[in-house]
């Protein structure tokens, strides 16, 4: 993309890396972090940076398979082999870890994680609107509090969470306006590039740099819109993705939508449209906290209504033809889920569904294709 | 002015080719697709145009599908088989709304709109279990064609054959026979298998009063009868089932050449 503020986002991985080497010599302190559920505004408030942690490639899924299941999910797979192989600068640089019992395969994987890396696991309740379930995950939160407190030796005041409140929920409302361009018809970027920024941003150490440049690219998208200029057709297809994380390396559904001529218009994922609801402030900062991350429509979530209004009112936001939901291998929750949405959709806004089950690697390419490219063909001709 | 369209449906097993003329199939050809696809897309195209007694000139449009369709050179159009089959079935069985189709390497049931567009499709394509592929290879075992196959499935009481993969079903049955199972028993239990597993994927899509069963396997009457025996859903086979897919490329192409014809404003 023809873009500065893109350009810098699409390299903001690479540079990070050794803004983090010399952040690190200088004595700051990173936490890393693989999970939405994690609450970066303690590690913000603690004065320490919260990165995102690999764990969309491939490549170290082999390493993994020597200690993990193979018909585990890949994204547990592969943010266990980077760790085992010590080939994510992100983790290497990470004081410890944060991490949550969200599904029944990372808890136990992150056992194994020890072995590599101070892991600090939350005890993440599995259902969303009772209170006992609040007052447990804000003692979570404390526990990681006094943690943060005592490893950096430094006191996280109220006042402290209030700033930190700020500063993420900025991010967010940057990344929700990025992500709302894509409401426009058509689109002024493509699935793949939105992507990219998404992924990239979890990488950066300097929150409000990274903000400005998101608004950046955002404004001059609008600017797009106003002038009629895309690159992309107007006739293409256009989809909204949920279900299980993804990102650069575990991208080959969204990027074969794309070259099937289909356009992916909106993620409801978690380093995407999951991420935009802000903490709402209206008791003390960290109940705040507690609530907003509690709130967060994942599947390990029972029930999980939410997502499937959430989902609903993103169909219609964007205008989109059809809803892939995307199921990595191994990802019961998500895999059971998909049948409840799949029938939610069909009766709340009668969209064509399509469940794609995968893991990243390219062994099923081909199969993908077909039916990618048969959900294309239907929605072209309705 | 006529309109010639032809539909070559590349699947991994068998090359299907259909000519078109006015809306009519006149002719068609089956080969075998060996190893390469695209030799036996032309293959299929030039040994059609002969039957036809046409020349590559007078086709207005190819249509391409199956898993071969990347690979042909000179399709105008490139349409999936899951599309194509739906068209091809709904051709043959107007007011469809259940198609399943067995091919060589995956197995798809397709939800319809009863005018032949897709409205939802469920497909086993991760696995040879549940394809032609799988009844290929026991049908190897025992040493008998898949035609021999389905007629010794028809007198006898199928014997369990619970493997899921086809590798470990294929030891199964050589264990079976090693037992001293009647070949017939393995016959029809290896049938059943396959007709065991569509419910699943059947159970997915919409309700329907009957599924028009397409691909390869429906030409075989006792396939055809023991699987609508698994499924409790009557089936409807249409004359040419292993076309299906053809059929809806040639249709397709054939609504192109319309839209280019009256984009130029040919008369028809």
């Amino acid at each position: 993309m023809n873009s500065s503020a893109f350009q810098q986002l699409e390299s903001l991985r690479e540079n990070n890396v050794i803004a983090l080497k010399e952040a690190k010599e200088a004595g700051h302190h990173i936490v890393g972090m693989y999970c939405l559920y994690s609450p970066a505004e303690l590690i913000v408030a603690a004065g320490a940076s919260p990165v995102m942690l690999c764990g969309t490639s491939q490549k170290p899924i082999p390493i993994a398979e020597q200690s993990l299941p193979r018909n585990l999910c890949p994204l547990i797979k592969s943010s266990y082999g980077f760790a085992a192989t010590d080939t994510c600068p992100f983790f290497y640089f990470s004081d410890f870890i944060v991490a949550e019992t969200t599904c029944d395969g990372k808890k136990k994987m992150y056992e194994l994680m020890e072995e590599f890396k101070p892991v600090h696991l939350l005890q993440l309740p599995q259902i969303q609107d009772k209170e006992t379930a609040l007052n447990y995950w804000l003692s979570e939160l404390n526990l990681l509090k006094e943690k943060l407190e005592q490893t950096f030796n430094v006191e996280i005041t109220e006042q402290k969470l209030r700033d930190a409140i700020e500063l993420l929920n900025d991010e967010r409302r940057s990344l929700k306006a990025l992500q709302d361009v894509c409401k426009h018809k058509p689109a002024p970027i493509s699935g793949i590039e939105m992507l990219t920024v998404l992924h990239n941003r979890g990488f950066a150490l300097d929150k409000r740099a990274t903000i400005q440049r998101v608004d950046q690219l955002t404004s001059e998208l609008n600017e797009r819109v106003k002038k009629g200029i895309s690159t992309l057709s107007s006739a293409a297809p256009r989809i909204l993705l949920t279900g299980v994380p993804v990102g650069l390396g575990s991208e080959k559904v969204v990027r074969i939508i794309e070259e099937s001529g289909g356009q992916v218009v909106c993620f409801e994922s978690c380093g995407a449209y999951k991420k935009v609801e802000p903490v709402q402030q209206s008791d003390t900062p960290l109940r705040d906290i507690a609530q907003c991350y509690l709130s967060i429509p994942c599947s390990c979530m029972s029930p999980n209504t939410n997502r499937y209004d959430l989902v609903a009112n993103l169909a219609r936001e964007f205008q989109v033809d059809g809803v892939i939901d995307l199921t990595w291998q191994g990802c019961h929750t998500y895999n059971i889920e998909s049948f409840s949405l799949r029938k939610h959709m069909q009766q709340e806004v009668n969209l064509p569904f399509l469940q794609i089950e995968t893991d990243y690697s390219e062994s099923d390419s081909e199969q993908l294709k077909l039916r990618l490219e048969a959900f294309l063909e239907l929605l072209a001709d309705r | 002015m006529k309109q010639i369209s032809v539909g070559i449906d590349i699947g991994s097993t068998a090359t299907k080719a259909v000519l078109l003329i006015n809306g009519t199939i006149t002719e068609h050809v089956i080969i075998p697709s060996g190893w390469d696809p695209k030799q036996a897309g032309r293959n299929a195209y030039d040994a059609l145009l002969e039957k036809g007694q046409r020349v590559e000139q007078q086709v207005q449009t190819v249509v391409a599908t199956g898993y071969g369709r990347i690979t042909l050179p000179f399709a105008d159009r490139r349409v999936t088989e899951v599309t194509c089959h739906a068209r091809g079935a709904e051709h043959m069985v107007t007011g469809s709304r259940l198609v399943i189709d067995i091919g060589g390497q995956d197995s798809k049931v397709i939800a319809l709109d009863g005018f032949g567009h897709v409205t939802d499709f469920i497909m086993n394509d991760k696995c040879a279990a549940g394809t032609g592929r799988f009844l290929q290879v026991m049908a190897g075992v025992l040493d008998i064609t898949l035609d021999e196959l389905g007629e010794l499935a028809l007198i006898s009481q199928p014997a369990t054959i619970s493997s899921m993969c086809t590798v470990f079903a294929e030891s199964e049955v050589i264990g079976l026979l090693a037992r001293g199972a009647e070949k017939g028993a393995i016959a029809a239990g290896v049938i059943d298998s396959i007709g065991k597993r569509l419910p699943t994927l059947v159970g997915r899509m919409p309700n329907s009063e009957y599924i028009t069963f397409t691909g390869g396997l429906a030409s075989n009457p006792a396939i055809c009868k023991r699987i609508e025996q698994n499924l409790n859903i009557p089936l409807r086979v249409p004359e040419f089932p292993q076309l299906a897919g053809a059929i809806g490329a040639a249709l397709i192409g054939s609504d192109i050449t319309t839209k280019k014809q009256l984009a130029q404003g040919t008369q028809l």
